[in-house]
């Protein structure tokens, strides 16, 4: 069969995802910081944070993320009762 | 003199390294250097085999380093090509059997007489390794398009760094294996695709041959014969390592250029 898709290149075959993949394990391996490092950290900023913010420690989320070439700490963290406001203020 | 030693190595097993180091070495001795291969793979040596100079061992890398013989000794002279000669392994040691402050002096005192010590590292990135690599300038990463050879050799990028002293600027990979048809489909990571994940410069690309097969039943490196894209792949990254501009082959050619190109049959 003539597949014009083909023909230009632009079918997506399974090396994207083995890059896609590659890339986000490569950004983890070479992570100079431990897992238990993170955990660590983890640990403390859930703390430090809850002094201000009610926070659900729950649904919190780390993670490494590549941007720009560079590699981010991403932290999604959800705050339980945004009406209470901050705390202590 | 001062020659240079180059470790090759992978990480992941079986991806060749074995294979490489003969071939290159043979590229570059064929090109008028003095090369020793160097099998650094301690209990499981197969440099000797894949040169097809397994029945001349007399004395191994274990013999030299406990000073039974000289290094001069153990070398093993390759009659086919002229300058090329092969310090085989110790087959029924460990790689506990040497230190790598042994290695290191053994790799300095050739490095003295001939141009070029290719080291054939063993798989992993335990003693064995970190023996092979350490008496090394250079490093040559073998590496096929698959997902857990290229994160193998990312970590053995940081370990050459760390532990190895060999700046980024002098590690290489050559790329073994592709498959151009795949490649094309899109089924398989291509070269661009593992330079800009690993960031390393790449020294050559090798094709996924049967020809490999034969020439080690055979014991005859690949790159003496002539027509053989394999042979060719060698010789070209031999002639990189000697400094030289060599572009790589584009005969294989993606996107609507190559297809019209294979169309006319002026491209596979
Ligand atoms: N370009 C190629 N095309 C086809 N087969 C190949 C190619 N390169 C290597 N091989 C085959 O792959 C196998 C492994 O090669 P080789 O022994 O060189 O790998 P290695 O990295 O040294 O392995 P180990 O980690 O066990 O030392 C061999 O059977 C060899 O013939
Ligand atoms: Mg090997």
């Amino acid at each position: 069969m003539f597949d014009l898709r083909k023909l230009f290149g632009l079918d997506i075959g399974s090396k994207n995802t083995a890059k896609e993949r590659l890339r986000l394990v490569l950004i983890h391996d070479r992570a100079t910081v431990s897992q238990q490092t993170i955990e660590a950290m983890k640990r403390d900023l859930i703390e430090v944070i809850s002094h201000y913010l009610e926070i659900d420690t729950d649904e919190l989320e780390f993670k490494m993320e590549s941007q720009d070439e560079k590699v981010a700490l991403v932290a999604n963290i959800p705050i339980i009762d945004g009406k209470k406001g901050i705390k202590g203020a | 003199m001062s020659g240079k030693s180059i470790v090759i190595t992978s990480g992941k097993g079986g991806v060749g390294k074995t294979t490489t180091t003969a071939n290159l070495g043979a590229a570059l001795a064929l090109e008028g250097n003095s090369v020793v291969l160097l099998d650094a793979d301690i209990g499981l040596r197969n440099l000797d085999v894949v040169m097809g100079l397994e029945n001349r061992i007399v004395y191994d890398l274990i013999n030299v380093v406990e000073e039974v013989c000289t290094f001069r000794k153990a070398l093993i002279k390759d009659k086919r090509i002229e300058g090329l000669y092969l310090m085989p392994a110790a087959q029924t040691k460990d790689k506990d059997a040497v230190k790598p402050e042994q290695m290191k002096k053994l790799i300095e005192d050739i490095k003295a007489e001939f141009d070029y010590v290719l080291i054939d590292c063993p798989a992993g990135i335990e003693q064995g390794f970190l023996n092979a690599i350490s008496g090394a300038d250079e490093a040559v990463i073998v590496v096929t398009p698959e997902i857990s050879s290229v994160r193998d050799a990312d970590r053995v990028v940081g370990l050459l760094d760390k532990k190895g002293n060999i700046p980024l600027s002098n590690m290489h990979m050559l790329v073994n294996r592709i498959r151009m048809d795949m490649v094309r489909k899109k089924e398989m990571l291509d070269v661009p695709d593992i330079e800009e994940l690993l960031q390393i410069d790449v020294l050559g690309v090798v094709p996924d041959d049967e020809s490999v097969i034969v020439s080690t039943n055979k014991g005859e490196p690949i790159v003496l014969s002539n027509k053989n894209s394999v042979a060719q792949a060698y010789r070209d990254a031999a002639g990189r390592l000697l400094g030289r501009e060599i572009p790589f082959d584009d005969k294989h050619q993606n996107g609507f250029v190559g297809a019209v190109l294979r169309f006319f049959g002026l491209a596979e």
